[in-house]
Order: structure tokens, then C-alpha cells, then sequence
């Protein structure tokens, strides 16, 4: 192929390919999304497209499913052009979208969900004992081994995931779009979930992979394609270095992932003090102390009471023993008006289910922890609101057209900033953030670290949950590892490491490696 | 406090911008040039008074259920307690001998409290409000039955006042007015206001930025008693008399102002001006139905029509702005 990027470190493939974008372009209105890109998918690979946020890699993938049409350039299916005009096409000709959000009936079995639209008949009835069979095949094929009877919402989210593949391939895909299937999974369920990729490969299933973790790349990636504003940048094998993809996805070179700055308050003053909290069936007896610009990580696996302890803290939800203190004074159980009063900030865990109102403008997100506190006599303090929402937006910058613009509109990158922003606005010292930098993009990543450290060099403290260990090993001054709602250790960031964490945080649990 | 228009990056006025954002009131304008054209009795000064008493009471009773819907509630109590509140006022007046400047307060407080309780069972009770008020429908309307006997009980003369004239202009318009304004205030410019487009946006985002969520609930739903409570008054004062049946199915035509004004059910949307032309649309149909000699079997159909077409194309024009 002539119009393939002539750079000699263009991955190799195997045969023809099974699907093949080419020289697509589309536009919304005036704005140029995606600008001549190709992409093919092979059958028996893994076809990482990689991207930050806005870089049109959803754009593309949407094109591939028939959610939108290109303006111009060719899908070629097998050689031979198509016209996907809507996802049922797309379907019939084996192209499957497994979505971020999951497209599954949680109170329906599993057997029901994996044969939607499709439910075998017998004399007008539903044969179930053909339903179970059927649905058991396309478990097996991946190797997944629930109950076909059990409701989909009594899954977790990974079993679900791999639930929705089966489905896919038990209507025939032979390609699979996998958008950001690891966002939500733990390393554990991660490696799973590649294990069924390896199986896929051996079938011969093509797949198109999203993710912003580049760590995945190398483990599962054949090829990566890159993108950036919307333009293809270069198709590089998926053994390439880290480094590298990064200075292809954001066009310089990102030299300190974790620019961590340490500052050494002269007189270090405790400024969070948590005392034996518990929450009966969730934690027990956790104790810590964060001093005045310290940042504090928690680490440990998804269900070890992490984000429990997090919410207890900020008011979200009542403890039942030991205490919480704020430069000496104690909080009120389940009271989030007081957590905040006392200068706490909560980062949740999901921005756009717990942290925004989304269909609010930036304004009004930016300006709900202060809408009160400001106000007087219950008139809300609209022209100081503005103007603090207006210099926090800039001071952060919050990319957007203008504040009055529905949050819902931003990248998830500057969705996160503004939830920051909420507690800037509010002058917190205390900041929990709950996955601070989810679904956030390199580039937005670095400057939420950054903000991390201005926050601690002004005396704020920060207690951070991160399921990332690069983040919490280079991000914290120390790290508190927790097991199943117990405190496990705590490590000076100078003595951890990956593994000593990964050991306080899986002692004793059966892992099968 | 105006920067909120002047920082806006308008170059001029973009008429395409406003239709689209506008469409229940250019249907409205393009209803009434119509009914112009087509009939002479419209655009008279006796037809308009009594659109706008017709609307004052359907208005106001929709003003509560814009709080309601503004924070992702609904309220299908307010027809029977715009007839409670005026049958207490009524009762107090006639059978305990309360001044009538009392009655009338009575009654303004029977709504507030009816209001209240339907706000607690939903906040603090985990009721859904559609089964909260759907239980005070009945509840409520029982209740009227029971205190008046099913007859009509005469309303105290400052009830009565409401429904009289002011000069030319009938009260229940100059009511309509001071109750937008005071109703739009609340929902702009007070805290309370701004919270319940957070708490109907996402009530867990506004809980976790420190919003009292359930006092927010109960506030609106005591509100919503309130207006209801005021709109049944104004009713009862039109008739000089508190009717057992009065305001029945009238939460339907206030659920369906605020929707045809743009507001969404599932929260977070919603104005004060929309709901005034949404009440207006339902009034000036049927009333330019009934100049037109059309049987109210079928103005029921027009107007279900008009509900399913308003809302079906604020649904499509968000979609299309969305993607």
C-alpha cells in the first residue's frame, strides 16, 4: 500500500487485513476530527489505536461501528468497499463494539443478555435448555466460567466485559473494538481479560484495542497506530518504548512522568489525623496522620475498603468507630457540610456519577462547594462566584470556550480539573482524590500532578487512592498499602517499590500465578 | 450581576439560535396569529382577560411543579391540594369563625404543610415522588370530601378578593405576575434555587459538593404545596365558594406547562418563562377551540397531540445539539 506511512519501523502483518479504513476524514460542522487516517485490523491481531483525548480516536472507532459516516475515504471489508450505514450493518458484516459503558440488561441472566434479539423458540416458548446451551458455548470459547443463570448485574464489571465479548463472537464477530476495556479493571481481571485476547488471536479475531495505559501496549499490542489532532502520526510495532509512544501521542517529549515535588514545611503540623475508623463489614481499625504538605497514597486491590475509607472521611457515609480530626477538630459521623467547613475536598472516584453535574455549565460545577458560604441572606453571590470560577478556570487551565459551556461538552481531562477546581474555589487544605487521573489523558495527567504539588507547597494536604502503582510510588511522600479494610503497612516513598506493595496489598490472597 | 449576558460571545442576534432555543413561544406567537386570522372574537379585550385568568391559575400551580421537575421530582398532589387549601381556608372561615385575613393564611399554610409531608416521605421516607404524591392525591382529595361533605363551602371575602378585580385588571392576573417574579427569584438568585438544578442534575455530585440534598427536597416540595395552595385560593375565590372537586386532573396541565417550557423530566432543566408559556399554549388552544365551536371531547385530543409534539421536538433538538 502506497498511502501507508513509508516509516521503516511500520509494524509487519500476517495476510490481508480484515477490515481497512482508508483516507477517512470526517468533519462536525466547521471542526476537522479526523483528517485522512488509515487503519487496518488484521485477522490474529491487535491493533492498539492510540490517542489523547480529543487525538479522534472515538471518532474512528464510532466510524467502524457505523455510528457515523465518513465524508470521505473508504471502509474496505476483505478488499472489497462497504457502506456501513448504521451498527446493525456493521454487525452483519462481524464488526463488534464492546463500549466503556457495558450494553447489557443487568437484571436479565446471563444466557438471556448473551442471546438478546436471538432467544431460541420452541412452539412459540423460549427453549431454555437450548438458551443455556447455546449461551455455554460462546462462555467456553473464551474460557469463562460463570453461571448461565445468574442475573448480569450480580457480576462484576470484568466478568460482565467478558460476558459482552462472548455475546459478540457468539454473533459471529470476527472483529472486536475494544474501547478502553481496562479502564475499570483491576490488574488481576487485566490480565484475564488478555488471556481471552490471546485466545481471540488464535481464532484469528481481529481486534481494535483503546487504552491510555501504555504499560498494556507492549504486553498485548501487534501494532500501534497513533493520532494526534485527529491526524494519523505514525504506525509503530507494539514492542516500542514507552517513552516513545508518548512523545508520538503528545508531539514532545514528557521527561518526568511524576514531577513530584517534595516541600519540608518548617514546622511539619498534622493536619488530618484519622483514629481507629471502622465501618462494620467494610474496614476496621485504620489509623493515619497527614501532615501539612504531604501527600499521602493508598494503595492496594480494587475491594480492599479504599475508597470506603475515603468517603468516611469526607462525610459520605457514617463510620461506626474511632474518629476523623482536622487541625484539631473533630468531625461529625456522615456530615459532609462540616468535612468541607473544615477545609476537606473530595475528588471522587467516577467524575461524572459522583463529581459533576454535567448538563451544568463549568460556572455552576466550579462553584457548588461555595454556592452557600458565599451567599447572603440565601441570595446566591452570582458576580463573585463568576469571577473566582473565571480565575480558577485560567489558573488551571480548563480548556473551553467559555465558562458558560456544559461541562459535559469538555475532555475528561478537564472535567477532573474542574472537580479539582471546586475545592480550590473553596480553599480546602485537605484533598482526598479517589482515582485522580481516571480516564485522563497523559498530557492532562502531568498537569493534575502539578497541581497536586502547588496544592502541598501551599501547606495543603493530600490523601490519594490510586489503583495506578507508577502513580502512588511516584506521586506520594508515603504510601499506605490496606487488605481486605485493614491498614497492611505504610512505606516511606524512598523504600517502596512495585513488588514490596504489591506484597502488603496481596499477602495471603490467592493469587494463581 | 448582568455580566451573565455580556460576557457571552454574541456577535448580534442570532434568530436561528433563538427559534431553536425557543420553540414552545414562536408555536405560541404563531398559535395566536392564527386564531387571529381565523376568528374575530380573539384579540378582544374581555377574550385576553379571560386567557389570562384561565392561565393565572394553571401558571402558578405549574410554577411548583417547575421546582419539583427542576430537581428531578414530580408532584402529582397539587390539583388536590389547591382544593384542601381552600376548603380548610373555607372550613375555618365558616364553621370556626376565623377572620378571613387568618382563613386565608390557613390555607396558604395547609398547602405548605401538605407540601412538606409529601417532601419528607420522599427525602427522608425513600419514597419515590411519584408514589409519594400519587398516596397525597388521594389523600388530600379524601380529605376535602370529608371536611366539606362533598358541598361547597363559601370562601371568606379576602379569598374572595383574589378572584374579584383590581380596577380593570382581574387579581388572579396580578397575582400570576407577583408570582412568576417571586418564583423566578427563588429559582435564579437564591441559593436554594441554584441548588435544585443540581440536586435534579445529579443528586450524588450535589451531595458530595456538600448541598444539603434531602433539606433541598423538602423545601421544593413545600413550595410546590404553596403554589398549589395559593393557585387553589385563587380558584375558590373566582367561584366565592371552596369546591370538593375543584383543581381535579389539574396536575396534569401543570406537569404538561412545565414540559411544553422546555424543562426535562429527568431534571436540571427548566425555567420560570418557559412554564408561563407553556401554560399559555394549553390555555389559548383550548380557548381558541372553544371560539372555534370545537367540542371539548376533542380539544382533549388536540391538546394530548400538542403535548406529544412540543416535548418530541425539544427531545430531537437536544439530541441534535448534543452530538
Amino acid at each position: 500500500m502506497t498511502d501507508r506511512s513509508s516509516d521503516s519501523n511500520a509494524a509487519e502483518h500476517p495476510g490481508e487485513p480484515l477490515v481497512t479504513l482508508k483516507n477517512i476524514s470526517k468533519s462536525f460542522g466547521p471542526v476537522k476530527v479526523i483528517k485522512d487516517v488509515t487503519v487496518n485490523v488484521y485477522p490474529g491481531q491487535v491493533q492498539v489505536l492510540l490517542g489523547e483525548n480529543g487525538a479522534g480516536k472515538s471518532t474512528l472507532i464510532k466510524i467502524m461501528a457505523g455510528v457515523y459516516q465518513p465524508d470521505s475515504g473508504q471502509i474496505l471489508i476483505n478488499n472489497e468497499p462497504v457502506t456501513l450505514a448504521n451498527t446493525r450493518a456493521a454487525e452483519a458484516h462481524g464488526i463488534a463494539t464492546i463500549h466503556q459503558e457495558l450494553n447489557l440488561v443487568g437484571s436479565m441472566s446471563v444466557a438471556e443478555n448473551i442471546m438478546l434479539g436471538r432467544t431460541p423458540k420452541k412452539f412459540g416458548m423460549v427453549d431454555r435448555r437450548e438458551l443455556r446451551r447455546q449461551a455455554k458455548d460462546a462462555l467456553d470459547r473464551i474460557g469463562l466460567r460463570v453461571d448461565v443463570d445468574t442475573p448480569v448485574g450480580e457480576l462484576g464489571i470484568a466478568q460482565q466485559q467478558l460476558v459482552e465479548i462472548a455475546k459478540a463472537l457468539s454473533i459471529n464477530a470476527r472483529v472486536l473494538i475494544l474501547d478502553e476495556p481496562t479502564a475499570a479493571l483491576t490488574k488481576h481481571e487485566t490480565e484475564n481479560l488478555f488471556r481471552v485476547v490471546e485466545e481471540l488471536r488464535a481464532e484469528r479475531v481481529g481486534m481494535l484495542f483503546i487504552s491510555h495505559h501504555l504499560e498494556e501496549i507492549a504486553e498485548i499490542g501487534d501494532s500501534v497506530c497513533v493520532l494526534r489532532d485527529g491526524e494519523f502520526i505514525a504506525e509503530v510495532p507494539g514492542s516500542t518504548h514507552e517513552d516513545e509512544l508518548v512523545r508520538l501521542m503528545v508531539g514532545r517529549s514528557i521527561d518526568d512522568q511524576f514531577p513530584r515535588r517534595i516541600v519540608e514545611p518548617e514546622t511539619p503540623q498534622k493536619v488530618l489525623e484519622v483514629e481507629g475508623l471502622g465501618s462494620k463489614d467494610r474496614f476496621s481499625n485504620i489509623s493515619f496522620d497527614v501532615k501539612a504538605g504531604e501527600i499521602l497514597g493508598i494503595a492496594g486491590l480494587v475491594g480492599a475498603g479504599r475508597t470506603e475509607v475515603i468517603r468516611a472521611i469526607a462525610g459520605v457515609d457514617r463510620h461506626d468507630a474511632g474518629s476523623v480530626t482536622v487541625r484539631g477538630k473533630r468531625l461529625p459521623k456522615g456530615d459532609v457540610g462540616a468535612a468541607i467547613a473544615a477545609g476537606i475536598g473530595h475528588v471522587p472516584e467516577d467524575r461524572k456519577v459522583q463529581g459533576l453535574v454535567l448538563d451544568a455549565t463549568v460556572n455552576e460545577n466550579l462553584g457548588y462547594a461555595t454556592l452557600k458560604s458565599s451567599s447572603r441572606l440565601g441570595l446566591a453571590d452570582f458576580a463573585g462566584q463568576r469571577q473566582k470560577a473565571e480565575e480558577i478556570a485560567k489558573k488551571l487551565r480548563i480548556r473551553m470556550h467559555n465558562i458558560d459551556q456544559p461541562i459535559r461538552s469538555l475532555s475528561g481531562g478537564n472535567q477532573q480539573k474542574a472537580v479539582f477546581g471546586r475545592w480550590i474555589m473553596a480553599a480546602s487544605s485537605v484533598l482526598l482524590l479517589d482515582e485522580p487521573t481516571r480516564g485522563v489523558d497523559v498530557g492532562a495527567k502531568v498537569e493534575i500532578y502539578e497541581l497536586m504539588n502547588q496544592i502541598t507547597a501551599a501547606g495543603g494536604a493530600i490523601v490519594m487512592v490510586s489503583s495506578e502503582l507508577p502513580e502512588v510510588l511516584g506521586m506520594s511522600d508515603r504510601i499506605l498499602v490496606m487488605r481486605d479494610g485493614e491498614v497492611a503497612g505504610v512505606l516511606s516513598a524512598a523504600d517502596a517499590t512495585q513488588d514490596a506493595v504489591m506484597t502488603l496489598a496481596a499477602l495471603d490472597m490467592d493469587e494463581d500465578q | 450581576m448582568s455580566t451573565a449576558t455580556l460576557t457571552k460571545p454574541h456577535q448580534g442576534f442570532d434568530v436561528r439560535k433563538f427559534l431553536a432555543n425557543n420553540g414552545a413561544l414562536v408555536g405560541l406567537l404563531v398559535l395566536a396569529l392564527a386564531l387571529f386570522i381565523i376568528t374575530p372574537d380573539f384579540l378582544t379585550g374581555p377574550n385576553l382577560l379571560n386567557i389570562g385568568i384561565q392561565v393565572s391559575t394553571v401558571a402558578i400551580l405549574a410554577f411548583g411543579m417547575t421546582f419539583v421537575i427542576v430537581a428531578g421530582g414530580i408532584d402529582l398532589s397539587v390539583g388536590s391540594v389547591a382544593a384542601l387549601s381552600a376548603m380548610v381556608s373555607g372550613y375555618m372561615f365558616v364553621s370556626s369563625g376565623l377572620p378571613g385575613g387568618l382563613a386565608l393564611l390557613v390555607g396558604l399554610l395547609t398547602g405548605l404543610v401538605v407540601g412538606t409531608v409529601n417532601g419528607v416521605a420522599s427525602a427522608y421516607g425513600k419514597l419515590h415522588s411519584f408514589i409519594a404524591t400519587l398516596a397525597m392525591l388521594s389523600i388530600a382529595r379524601g380529605l376535602t370530601l370529608v371536611i366539606s361533605d362533598g358541598r361547597p363551602i363559601k370562601t371568606a371575602p379576602e379569598v374572595s378578593f383574589l378572584g374579584g378585580n383590581v380596577g380593570p385588571v382581574p387579581t388572579p392576573i396580578i397575582v400570576l405576575v407577583i408570582a412568576a417574579a417571586v418564583a423566578s427569584f427563588i429559582l435564579n438568585r437564591t441559593v436554594i434555587g441554584r441548588s435544585m438544578y443540581a440536586v435534579g442534575g445529579n443528586a450524588e455530585a450535589a451531595r458530595l459538593s456538600g448541598l444539603p440534598v434531602k433539606q433541598i427536597t423538602v423545601t421544593v416540595f413545600a413550595l410546590a404545596g404553596l403554589f398549589a395552595a395559593l393557585a387553589g385560593l385563587l380558584l375558590a375565590g373566582r367561584l366565592d365558594s371552596a369546591q370538593p372537586q375543584a383543581a381535579a386532573g389539574y396536575e396534569l396541565d401543570a406537569i404538561a406547562a412545565v414540559v411544553i417550557g422546555g424543562a426535562s423530566l429527568a431534571g436540571g432543566l427548566g425555567r420560570i418563562s418557559g412554564t408561563i408559556v407553556g401554560a399559555l399554549v394549553l390555555v389559548v388552544i383550548r380557548n381558541g377551540l372553544n371560539l372555534l365551536n370545537v367540542t371539548s371531547f376533542w380539544q382533549q385530543v388536540v391538546i394530548g397531540v400538542v403535548i406529544a409534539l412540543a416535548v418530541g421536538m425539544d427531545v430531537l433538538r437536544r439530541k441534535t445539539r448534543s452530538s
